[in-house]
């Protein structure tokens, strides 16, 4: 059953609060949530008073600015600032995102909450433990697989249109946006695949050179590791990357509709 | 059932998830197919009182004109054309239409106002048929 309740030692406390620098003209407030494993207290909000002069435009750049110059302790993951590598995922303002891709300007409301992936063990701050994510992942076989034996002069070609069937799907940068966007996701993602691997499923389950379509189908025609997709559409807005993992996991259960006939 | 078995705390999920137009139809979907199989329990009760006659149908018609019992029928009533009206959606979505964000958001507030349309004008054409209850 679905624990609509955090448990005991993941209750939010209140956390301490940082003014801003004096003189500063143009503050916004962040409320960034905390926690210290070595202190063995509860998760905390700390809220800090940023000066929007001096920092960059992304959340990340006030982040950055926060563990730079106000707090040192505060944890996240960062790599490419661009949009690319999606060590940076996290929720924004209610909704899983880049924070290297959202805007502090285009944030409403006078506090901009930050929490980390919901529904996630934490190890530290915004870093939470994507262990089982990463297993889900391994566990859809993402590599191609094959029974006949490559040609002998030259690689396994692929059509271009079929190539770009592979495009979309595959640009996808495992980032848990979406699959921690996800009711289903949240109550079972001890036994749900989510929207993330279910993505990368229908990847190589598209692709013109697989040759292990029909053990992949048999691998996902199960009551919890597909069927718990309800359509709740919770993924496709969250995908940074604008992808559909949605219209995906659809696409999927259809070849599955259809294998039966 | 959680994954966690350290000590490490669970990041806060439903109540601090800004919830878009599809998440909350999702879930009314459920609720309205719950308050619908209750309310089939309420429709077997009625056609058992006819089948056992007069007196007990008028017993039973007695309850469903309380305003209790008229607001249980207007609310089975508001859940069965939501369930109807989001059904069909699934079912686009079955075939694998409608899966852009814009669609979905679409499809949501059509739902939502084909179900208003559809229990006005089921419970006018009720008050023009005279009353049943």
């Amino acid at each position: 059953m679905a624990d609509f309740r955090l448990p005991p030692n993941s209750r939010i406390k209140k956390g301490r609060h940082f003014p801003a620098a004096e003189g500063a003209a143009n503050v916004r407030r962040f409320a960034v949530y905390r926690f210290d494993p070595d202190s063995g207290e509860n998760p905390r909000m700390d809220t800090y008073d940023v000066d929007m002069d001096s920092c960059g435009p992304m959340v990340l750049d006030v982040l950055i600015k926060i563990k730079d110059e106000i707090d040192a302790t505060l944890t996240f993951r960062r790599s490419c600032r661009e949009g690319i590598c999606g060590s940076c995922a996290m929720n924004i303002a209610g909704s899983n995102t880049l924070a290297c891709t959202v805007t502090s300007a285009g944030v409403k409301g006078k506090i901009i909450k930050v929490y980390p992936l919901p529904h996630m063990p934490i190890v530290k701050d915004l870093v939470p433990d994507l262990t089982n994510f990463y297993a889900q992942y391994a566990s859809i076989k993402p590599w191609l697989q094959t029974r006949t034996p490559p040609p002998p002069d030259r690689e396994r070609l692929q059509s271009k249109s079929d190539q770009e069937l592979v495009d979309e799907p595959a640009a996808c940068i495992l980032c848990a946006c979406c699959s921690t966007a996800c009711p289903s996701y949240w109550w079972n993602s001890d036994r749900f695949l989510g929207p993330a691997a279910l993505l990368a499923a229908y990847r190589w389950l598209i692709d013109s050179r697989d040759e292990a379509k029909g053990e992949r189908l048999d691998d996902l025609e199960d009551p919890f590791r597909l069927y718990r997709c309800h359509t709740i559409m919770n993924c496709t807005p969250a995908c940074p990357k604008g992808l559909n993992p949605a219209k995906a996991i659809a696409e999927t259960k259809r070849m599955l509709a259809e294998r039966r006939h | 059932m959680r994954m966690n078995n350290t000590s490490r705390p669970l990041s806060p999920h439903l109540s601090i998830y800004r919830w878009p137009i599809t998440m909350t139809l999702s879930i009314l979907h459920r609720a309205t197919g719950v308050a619908l199989s209750v309310g089939l329990i309420a429709f077997v009760v009625w056609l058992q009182s006819i089948a056992f006659g007069a007196a007990s149908y008028e017993v039973v018609a007695g309850w469903m004109d309380t305003i209790i019992g008229k607001l249980a029928l207007l609310g089975w009533s508001i859940a069965f054309f939501f369930h109807f009206s989001n059904g069909v959606r699934h079912l686009f979505w079955d075939a694998g239409i409608g899966f852009e964000v814009r669609q979905a958001n679409a499809s949501a507030w059509l739902v939502l106002v084909a179900t208003m349309l559809m229990t006005v004008v089921y419970w006018l054409l009720f008050q023009d048929s005279g009353s049943l209850v």
